[in-house]
């Protein structure tokens, strides 16, 4: 009895169905790769239904239909219907807008507990020149009116970046006339296209705590009301998030071809080995699949997160971002003030944040993978 | 917007009260987030059904535990109000 035994597998709570890569806003911080996935390789009905009823078997709770615009699927009625009679927590995370209001009701009679609707900005035209659609806060208006109307609880979901940091009273006020539950005030995650924008997105530090001010100010005002949900961004940040609570211990991702992943960004760190829900059940993938034994854990960790008190607090902060700004998936994510880079990633932040234009967005596109994929001055 | 013994609870939609047959423990799931439940909660939360009142719950829970009402009313007040605040819970409206 001298070996210690290894710790039990955690079950996933969550699972993160990216049903689709099509989306009809383009949103320059989107945190999807790349590379989209395109209509013709999608999942069939069958197969998501297969999975959910795996995912179901293997403990997870929650399960976020997402994307791209997840309504954007034919068959998201159906997909939901199914979550529904597992007893699965079902909820859409949408742009509200194109086809989003003419399934609502569907949705809603199919089961869905709760609505994520991402909104822009408060300012209309503000809004759509960072999501890339004319007409688009009207039917997302819309959209959150009759969410409200059919009974469902409504979270709204705000990026946050030097284009709409100074709106952030403005999308409290919004939150509570629009009759939600919940909003998040999300900095962003400098991910994917958001990677390639940060130059164009990073905000000042000045305005970043300013921002924090307010909504704990709004906290304490709506307490009862509306509930807010902060994101601190990471490069100006102490200590990093756990990224997905963990490497391979809450949570899975699903991507629109059935790739299972630690996390969104995963793919982004070379040599990790991706299964396939065509190939294999989704229990073995969750306990077995490279990717996801790559990291779980904190056996891979190398110093200062391997003697570091709070190592099972955020499990090294984010492996994706370690890649990016350490040039090495298993360093401390140089968000973490404990890591030798962060003070060079602080100064890259307030570097960005401080030229005196903008650039221009690069919006997101299918098909339209910038050709550098890495914004000047990174790896750091 | 506190609760008061007259206060009738319930679970808004997009609120559930599920038992986790994986884990063997009852949650409750609501937006973007599940509350973990100790067995006084779950007592409590198996109560709420939209038409009895915080007193009538609290009287079910002392003639289950055999202790006085007036005991146990607090700490089910301060439970759902916990709840409350957090939008995961609400109140029937006085006819």
């Amino acid at each position: 009895m001298n070996a210690v035994a290894p710790p039990p597998l955690p079950a996933p709570i969550g699972l993160l169905a990216e049903l689709t890569h099509r989306c009809p806003l383009r949103c320059p911080y989107c945190s999807n790769p790349l590379e989209l996935d395109r209509r013709s390789a999608e999942l069939d009905t069958a197969t998501w239904q297969r999975v959910l009823r795996e995912a179901a078997a293997l403990g997870v709770l929650h399960v976020h239909l997402s994307g791209g615009e997840p309504t954007a699927r034919q068959d998201i009625v159906e997909i939901t219907r199914t979550c529904a009679e597992l007893g699965l927590y079902s909820n859409l995370i949408t742009s509200g807008v194109a086809g989003a209001l003419g399934k609502l009701d569907a949705l809603s009679e199919a089961g869905l507990d709760h609505v994520q609707l991402s909104v822009q900005a408060a300012e209309a035209g503000n809004a759509e020149r960072i999501g890339g659609l004319k007409d688009a806060q009207p039917q997302k208006f819309a959209f959150a009116e009759r969410v409200t109307a059919l009974g469902l609880p409504l979270t709204l979901n705000a990026v946050i970046h030097r284009g709409n940091i100074a709106e952030v009273p403005a999308l409290i006020d919004l939150a509570v006339r629009l009759g939600a539950k919940r909003l998040e005030v999300a900095h962003t995650q400098y991910y994917g296209w958001a990677y390639v924008n940060r130059a164009a997105l990073m905000p000042a530090k000045p305005d970043v705590d300013r921002s924090i001010r307010i909504v704990e100010e709004a906290r304490e005002r709506l307490k009862g009301q509306l509930v807010i949900d902060l994101v601190v961004p990471d490069y100006y940040a102490k200590y990093p998030k756990a990224c997905a609570g963990g490497w391979g211990r809450r949570l899975m991702n699903v991507t629109p071809t059935g790739k299972v992943l630690p996390c969104h960004a995963a793919e982004t760190i070379p040599g990790l080995e991706f299964w396939h829900v065509q190939d294999r059940p989704l229990g073995e993938i969750w306990a077995d699949s490279p990717a996801f034994r790559a990291y779980r854990g904190t056996e891979w960790m190398q110093e200062p997160c391997r003697s570091c008190d709070r190592r099972e607090k955020d499990w090294g902060g984010c492996r994706c971002q370690a890649l990016a700004l350490a040039g090495d998936a298993k360093a401390t994510d140089p968000a973490c003030s404990l890591s030798p880079l962060h003070g060079k990633v602080q100064a890259l932040a307030v570097a960005e944040s401080a030229l005196e234009t903008a650039p221009d967005y690069q919006y997101r596109t299918i098909g339209g993978a910038p050709r550098v994929a890495t914004p000047e001055g990174a790896p750091v | 917007m506190s609760l008061t013994p007259d206060s009738v609870p319930r679970l808004p939609r997009g609120v559930r009260l599920r038992h986790d047959t994986v884990r063997d423990a009852h949650v409750l799931l609501a937006p973007e987030r599940t509350f973990d439940l100790d067995p006084n909660a779950v007592a409590v939360l198996s109560l709420v059904d939209g038409t009895r009142s915080i007193r009538a719950i609290a009287e079910v829970l002392a003639r289950q535990y055999e202790a006085e009402r007036s005991v146990i009313e607090p700490d089910v007040i301060a439970m759902l109000d916990g709840l409350l605040v957090k939008r995961v819970l609400e109140t029937v409206p006085a006819a």
